[in-house]
This record gives C-alpha cells, sequence and structure tokens, in this order.
C-alpha cells in the first residue's frame, strides 16, 4: 500500500535496497516499508545484513544500489535532517566512559542543538522512565550491562525521535535486565514511537514486533507477523524427544505419519504436528521410550530452523 | 559551524574529568628539560670554550626549541590514542553521528579543541621561559601562535594517519622513529648547521625544524626576514594534513 503513486509514503521505504564492500554484497536488493508506529523487526544469523540495512537508515553509511527514503527524505541529500528525528541504539555501548549517567544525556542532547534547560528536563523524564535516576551521578564504568544499555536507550530517546533503531538491544543481558527493556520498549511502541529492531532471539521478535524479516546472506528470506509466520511455516504444536546421548534409536519406522515434518538436532529430535499430545502417546505405544517428553506450541524459532533449511525429512 | 562547536563542547567537558593525566607530558616533561639542559647544560657549556650559542646563553637557545616541543608532543597526544578511542574503543564518533552532526564537524570541533590545548601548553610555557630569562623581545609573545602553528603541522598529518589505523602500533611507530630522531634533526639543541649536509637537508624537512627556527627568531631577535618561509611550510603541512584526515576520516566512519 506504501508503494502506490499517489498514497502516503512508508515511514521507510526501501526498493532494491544493497550494500557493497569491496567484493562483498552485505544486503542484496532488499524491499521492504515500516509504516508509523509499528514495531517492525529484522531478524536473521549474524552477517546477514542487519546491521548494514540499520547503517543506511540511521543515514551513516550510504546505499551502493536500489532507493530507500526515510520521513519521505533522501538519507544522502537530507541526513542531518533525518538523524534530528531519529533515536540509534547501537550494538555496541558508545557512552562517554568518563562521565556520570546524566552528564551523558545532556552532553548528547547538546548534539540535537536542544537549549540546556531542556535537556536537562529531559534528561530527569529519561532517567525515571528507565529506572536510573538513583544512579544519575553514577560514573558510567560502574554501571552493569543491563544499566548501560537502558542509558544507551534513555540517551537515543534525548530527541523525542518519532523513529528508534535498535540494533541487537538485548544481547548479552541477564533475563530480568532484558525483561526491563522490552517493557519500555513496549511502552515506547504505546506512545506511538516507530520502532525498528534487529535480532537473532526469537523471543525478543515474537514479543516486540508486529511484523519481521527473516534476512539469510544479505537478503530477505520471508516477511510477516511472527503469527502468521508460524502459521505458514510452522505446525500447530511441537514434540520434543530427547534421548540419551548417543542414544537416539534409528526413526524412521518409529515415526512414520506422527509428524509433518521432523528435525533431528544434536541433542533433540523435533515432531512438528498440530497435535503434540497424541503424537506422544502414538509414539509411546509403537514402543519408542525416549528419556523425556515435552509438548510446545510452535515459535518463530521453529520458522528459523525450517527456513535456514536443515530440516532432514519434509 | 554550531556543529562543530558541540563537539568541542564535549571535549571541554570530558577533559574536565582527565586534565590530570595529560598534565605531565604538556608542562612537567618540558620544564624538567628545560631545567635539566638549560641550566644543567648550559652551564658547562658557558664555562667552557664556547660561551654563547648565536650571540646567546645556552638557555636562550634551547627554551625556544623546547617550546616547538612540547607544542608537538601535546599534538601527538590529542591526535594519536583519543582519535583512535573515539573510532574504535569507545565508538563516540558512532554516537556523534547518529545525531545531525557530521563528519565535517567533527573534524572542525576536534581541531579546535587541538588549537586550545596547544594555546594553553604554549602560553604555560612561554611564561616559564620569561622567568628563565629567554625571552628577549615583546615580539616574542608571536611564539606562542608560532608554537601552535607548529604543534598543527605535525599533528594533522597525524590525525589524518592515525584515522586508517586498525591497532595503536603504529603510534608507537611514530614516537620511536618520528619524535625522538626529530629532536636531533629540527635543531632544538644545536642549530641544524652543525649537522653533516644531507642530515640538514632531511632536518628542513621536517615541520619541527621551521617551527623551532621560526619560535626561535621571535624570542631571540624579535622576528627575521626568513620566517615567511617557515610559516609557509608550517601550513602547508597544516593544510594539507587536515584535507588528508578529513577524506580518511569520512572514509573510515561513513563507509
Amino acid at each position: 500500500m506504501a508503494t502506490s503513486p499517489d498514497g502516503p509514503i512508508a515511514l521507510i521505504h526501501a526498493r532494491g535496497l544493497t550494500k557493497r564492500f569491496d567484493n562483498l554484497v552485505a544486503v542484496d536488493a532488499i524491499d521492504f516499508d515500516v509504516e508509523r508506529g509499528e514495531a517492525f523487526g529484522f531478524l536473521g544469523p549474524n552477517g546477514a545484513g542487519k546491521t548494514s540495512t540499520m547503517r543506511m537508515i540511521g543515514c551513516v553509511s550510504p546505499a551502493t544500489g536500489g532507493s530507500l527514503s526515510v520521513f519521505g527524505l533522501d538519507p544522502v541529500a537530507d541526513g542531518p535532517r533525518i538523524r534530528s528525528r531519529l533515536g540509534v541504539v547501537p550494538q555496541a555501548d558508545t557512552l562517554d566512559a568518563e562521565l556520570t549517567v546524566r552528564e551523558n544525556l545532556i552532553l548528547y542532547g547538546r548534539y540535537f542543538d536542544l537549549s540546556r534547560p531542556v535537556v536537562r528536563q529531559r534528561a530527569q523524564e529519561l532517567l525515571e522512565f528507565v529506572q536510573l535516576q538513583d544512579r544519575a551521578g553514577a560514573a558510567v564504568e560502574q554501571l552493569s550491562g543491563g544499566m548501560k544499555r537502558r542509558l544507551m536507550i534513555a540517551r537515543a530517546l534525548i530527541n523525542e525521535p518519532a523513529l528508534l533503531l535498535l540494533d541487537e538491544p538485548t544481547t548479552g543481558l541477564d533475563p530480568q535486565a532484558r525483561h526491563l527493556v522490552w517493557d519500555r520498549l513496549y511502552r515506547l511502541k504505546q506512545r506511538g514511537v516507530t520502532l525498528v529492531l534487529t535480532t537473532h532471539y526469537m523471543e525478543e521478535a515474537e514479543q516486540l514486533c508486529d511484523r519481521l524479516v527473516v534476512m539469510d546472506k544479505a537478503r530477505i528470506v520471508t516477511e510477516g507477523s511472527p503469527r502468521s509466520l508460524i502459521e505458514r511455516y510452522s505446525t500447530r504444536e511441537v514434540l520434543e524427544l530427547r534421548f540419551p546421548t548417543d542414544a537416539t534409536p534409528p526413526l524412521d519406522g518409529a515415526i512414520e505419519g506422527l509428524a509433518e515434518r521432523v528435525e533431528v538436532l544434536p541433542d533433540r529430535v523435533l515432531l512438528y504436528t498440530q497435535d503434540g499430545d497424541a503424537a506422544a502417546v502414538a509414539l509411546h505405544q509403537r514402543g519408542l521410550r525416549p528419556e523425556s517428553t515435552l509438548v510446545r506450541r510452535s515459535t518463530l524459532e521453529d520458522v528459523f530452523l525450517r527456513l535456514t533449511g536443515r530440516s532432514l525429512i519434509e | 559551524m554550531k556543529g562543530a562547536l558541540l563537539v568541542l563542547e564535549h571535549n571541554i567537558v570530558v577533559y574536565r574529568r582527565t586534565w590530570k593525566g595529560s598534565i605531565f607530558v604538556s608542562f612537567v616533561s618540558p620544564l624538567l628539560f628545560l631545567l635539566a639542559m638549560g641550566v644543567g647544560l648550559g652551564n658547562l657549556i658557558s664555562h667552557g670554550a664556547v660561551r654563547t650559542l648565536d650571540g646567546v646563553s645556552y638557555v636562550s637557545f634551547i627554551a625556544p626549541g623546547l617550546l616547538a616541543v612540547t607544542t608537538m608532543q601535546t599534538a601527538y597526544s590529542m591526535t594519536t590514542y583519543p582519535v583512535l578511542y573515539k573510532i574504535l574503543w569507545g565508538r563516540t564518533y558512532d554516537a556523534m553521528l547518529a545525531t545531525p552532526l557530521r563528519v565535517g564537524d567533527l573534524l572542525a570541533g576536534e581541531i579546535g579543541w587541538i588549537i586550545a590545548r596547544l594555546a594553553i601548553v604554549a602560553s604555560a610555557f612561554f611564561v616559564v621561559m620569561t622567568i628563565f630569562g629567554a625571552v628577549h623581545s615583546t615580539a616574542a609573545v608571536l611564539a606562542i601562535p608560532a608554537a601552535i602553528l607548529n604543534g598543527l603541522a605535525f599533528g594533522a598529518p597525524v590525525l589524518a594517519f592515525a584515522a586508517t589505523r586498525r591497532n595503536d602500533v603504529g603510534f608507537t611507530v611514530i614516537a620511536r622513529f618520528g619524535i625522538t630522531p626529530l629532536f636531533i634533526l629540527a635543531g632544538t639543541f644545536f642549530p641544524i648547521s652543525q649537522l653533516p649536509s644531507l642530515l640538514q637537508a632531511i632536518g628542513w624537512l621536517t615541520p619541527l625544524s621551521h617551527g623551532v627556527a621560526l619560535a626561535r627568531a621571535l624570542t631571540i631577535g624579535g622576528g627575521t626576514p626568513g620566517m615567511g618561509v617557515h610559516v609557509a611550510v608550517l601550513l602547508a603541512y597544516t593544510l594539507v594534513g587536515f584535507t588528508a584526515a578529513g577524506f580518511t576520516l569520512h572514509r573510515r566512519l561513513s563507509s
């Protein structure tokens, strides 16, 4: 819909977007649109081209081919104008280690040419938003990984951006820290901030993204909502079987007809089926005795495994 | 211009936390040199066969040389590790470039900051020179901008080089094989004319030799007709260096 010549153009609009470094094609002619107010994800393994795509959207890396517009503007010609309305949370922490938490926010706000009183006011609000108000005077060096990440997010919000770019926002965080970050990002979305994030955590994509694309080897493999991708590429349920190490019995005959698809991983066997419990019972009747069984709903991870083509039996 | 001032502001705020570490290179070390070489060695010389160099006391002779060396070393300390830190280790520049700032703003802001720091160390050293009786005219105060220009002429190409680095090995090489020989070749401790003619020619290719000659001409003689050449060489190093730095920084940060 965003592509119609007289309709409203999407917040981010990319067609044939390409990034080449010398002989390496990092992003290979990808098409996507991000609509205002949605949470959009780039999912994929390391080296799939997610970060390169983010850097092009962030107007720091010019595209080598195709077209890209952000807020309807050209990243090459209008970089500073676009960036004034963007918040960027890169993969690595880029905080000023010598300065305090509050100083980091204030100094960064100044780059947007905001006045000192405005920046001070916003810094205070943002510290509360990411629950760092008690640490305002602490040096960044003393913060935990989760706190640094929250400070990075707060810093990216100092210019009240309409679009927030997050490159692997929770990589390396413990579960508590991760859930706090997810909660804050969800609140931002509620306020109408458009979120674009990359991740290789399927759970993160499922929690946060309205829509996502799966990237692999510089291309977009598929696109849709987490739910629709699960429906398209997986079954309703998955039966996980665990056998003693190095004792996985030959399965060919035993599981015939029980699952639409089977995935044999080093540590377990996954049976993709509409009814996991029924399959487990049938398996038992056929005399198969796994060490443990687990019935669960399909997740994006199953979609991902399928799309990376590791299935043994289709 | 506005962007450059914001980058300068960043440097000032960070420096308020880190200034102590730069005191030794900027003040203490040149001061010790001036004491040891100027007063200690200078006394020996004055009691020997050679009573003066270029018609003045030895301390007056080497003080402008050390002034130039001081700004060169300060420029080196600012254009090597801190620049690579902001590019690579701390990714400060990446953070800045996610805002409306451009690579040109970063470079202009850094140049402004280098000039400010050079002005401080050159002025402080000049005060010490005056106390040691090494300043012989009012025009000598122009040795301060001369020393700033001398620092820039060395720092600009080093900054261009630093922006291409993936580690700090090259910086050690500059310190060992660049800065140390320059002390000897650039006429800091004795006139370049004392060197064999080949080394003289090499000496005059370096920015420091022109910085030393310029500063010395100003503090001792109140200026000489040959100064224009020194200024031109230093300006050329500075302009070419910063232009190259614009290219290397841009290529490094927005590819």
